[in-house]
């Protein structure tokens, strides 16, 4: 129960950083020698989930230093790899406490350990049971196994939506940003009324990006994550265009609203690549050298159109 | 992925075939299906699918993959384009920085 309100607080960025367990080696049930060795971070979020997909079986867990960052983003960074690894192995003189010599690994771990490596300067062979912890069960009950399917990576819609309450917190400080600027145009060209009104646009784009966007992420057009923002970034345009009596305003401030409102969007979902499990280092650079110098020539071009509209 | 494709022919994913010894690593690894096994070698099945993580070639004893690995992450490459300009401070905490 504690576990779950701490990992709800968790997903909204609520000390987030500091949702860890101690690095070592822990006791599942009341293991013996011959008992699995599972591996896995000390972000306390992916301890909870192996142990809570491990309860009533007898397995050690041996927790590396990630310093609470999960199994993917560690790897990725190198914390949770080859010299951590053995690290932990020798620190915690595994080799005396189990009478086998063999690792389980969860799969997204791979990009931080080199498997013949952790052979070689510990002894112990290693088997990347798995994706997600849930198949640890199956994989454990079938010989050591790995199907296809626990080698296949998904993004449902699930997976999609508990990653958004912790980006909505991380978007908070450049959304008050935008929100203020807003405000400021807003009111300093047409009146304080304006001011609020460019407030709610920019607040809708803002979360048309980062909420919108990630869950509509299959369905709207494009491969590129910029694109597929901008898309929602019309939707939301359209609709506030409708709320907001959009066919008593000028031409000008009508074009800045299509312009502005989708950019925004676009750069809040290009943001969401950092979440996916799909998108390669390369594409994003690629989408980044074509979309940050659209979306800063969208945004002046806005600026621009105000400004003409207000003094022509 | 099932019902996601990302850009295509931008992974920089290599596979030096000759130099394969076929221990079927590379294909464990993936999370993507992006190798494939034939005739004791391994092959690339789908390249366009590689979200280059990086785990085929770390985990290839005889070196015989190579990736421009790292995290396709907006921010963090932002943050990384900071850093190296020297308009952010180094460090700081969080999966992306």
């Amino acid at each position: 129960m504690s576990d779950q309100f701490g990992a709800c607080k968790a997903r909204w960025g609520i000390g987030r950083m500091n949702y860890i367990v101690p690095p070592g080696l822990y006791a599942i049930g009341t293991p013996t020698a011959h008992d699995p060795v599972l591996v896995t971070a000390n972000y306390k979020m992916s301890y909870d989930i192996v142990r809570h997909e491990l309860a009533g079986r007898n397995a050690w867990l041996l927790v590396l230093e990630t310093f609470g960052i999960n199994v993917w983003c560690a790897a990725g960074k190198g914390t949770f790899g080859t010299s951590e690894l053995v690290k932990q192995v020798t620190s915690t003189g595994l080799a005396r406490v189990v009478s086998h010599r063999r690792l389980i690994l969860p799969i997204l771990g791979a990009p931080g350990v080199a498997a013949h490596e952790v052979a070689r300067r510990s002894g112990f062979s290693v088997s990347y049971a798995a994706i997600r912890a849930a198949d640890l069960p199956e994989y454990l009950d079938n010989g050591t196994v790995t199907t296809p399917e626990m080698r296949q990576l998904t993004f449902t819609l699930y997976e999609r939506l508990v990653l958004i309450p912790v980006e909505l917190v991380m978007g908070l400080k450049s959304i008050a940003v935008i929100s203020g600027v807003a405000l400021l145009l807003g009111a300093l060209l047409a009146g304080p009324a304006a001011g609020f009104t460019a407030v709610i646009a920019c607040l809708g784009a803002c979360l048309t990006g980062i909420v919108l966007g990630p869950l509509l992420l299959p369905w709207l057009p494009g491969r590129s994550f910029a694109v597929k923002g901008a898309f929602a970034g019309l939707l939301w345009s359209g609709l506030f265009y409708s709320l907001a009596g959009g066919a008593g305003w000028n031409g000008a401030v009508t074009a800045a609203l299509f312009l502005a409102l989708p950019a925004l969007s676009a750069f809040y979902t290009l943001n969401f690549t950092g979440c996916s499990t799909y998108t390669s280092r390369s594409g994003v650079k690629k989408e980044m050298r074509i979309a940050l110098p659209a979306m800063g020539g969208a945004m002046i071009v806005t600026l621009i159109l105000l400004l003409a509209g207000k003094f022509l | 992925m099932k019902g996601f494709r990302y850009l295509e022919n931008v992974a920089t994913l290599k596979l030096d075939q000759p130099a394969c010894i076929g221990c079927g690593r590379c294909l464990e690894v993936c999370p993507h299906q992006v190798f494939s096994f034939a005739d004791r070698k391994a092959s690339l099945r789908d390249l366009d699918a590689c979200m280059e993580c990086g785990a085929c070639a770390v985990n290839c004893p005889v070196k015989a993959i190579s990736v421009d690995a790292g995290v396709g992450c907006a921010s963090g490459m932002i943050n990384e384009w900071l850093r190296d300009h020297n308009l952010a401070k180094v460090g700081g905490s969080g999966c992306c920085s």
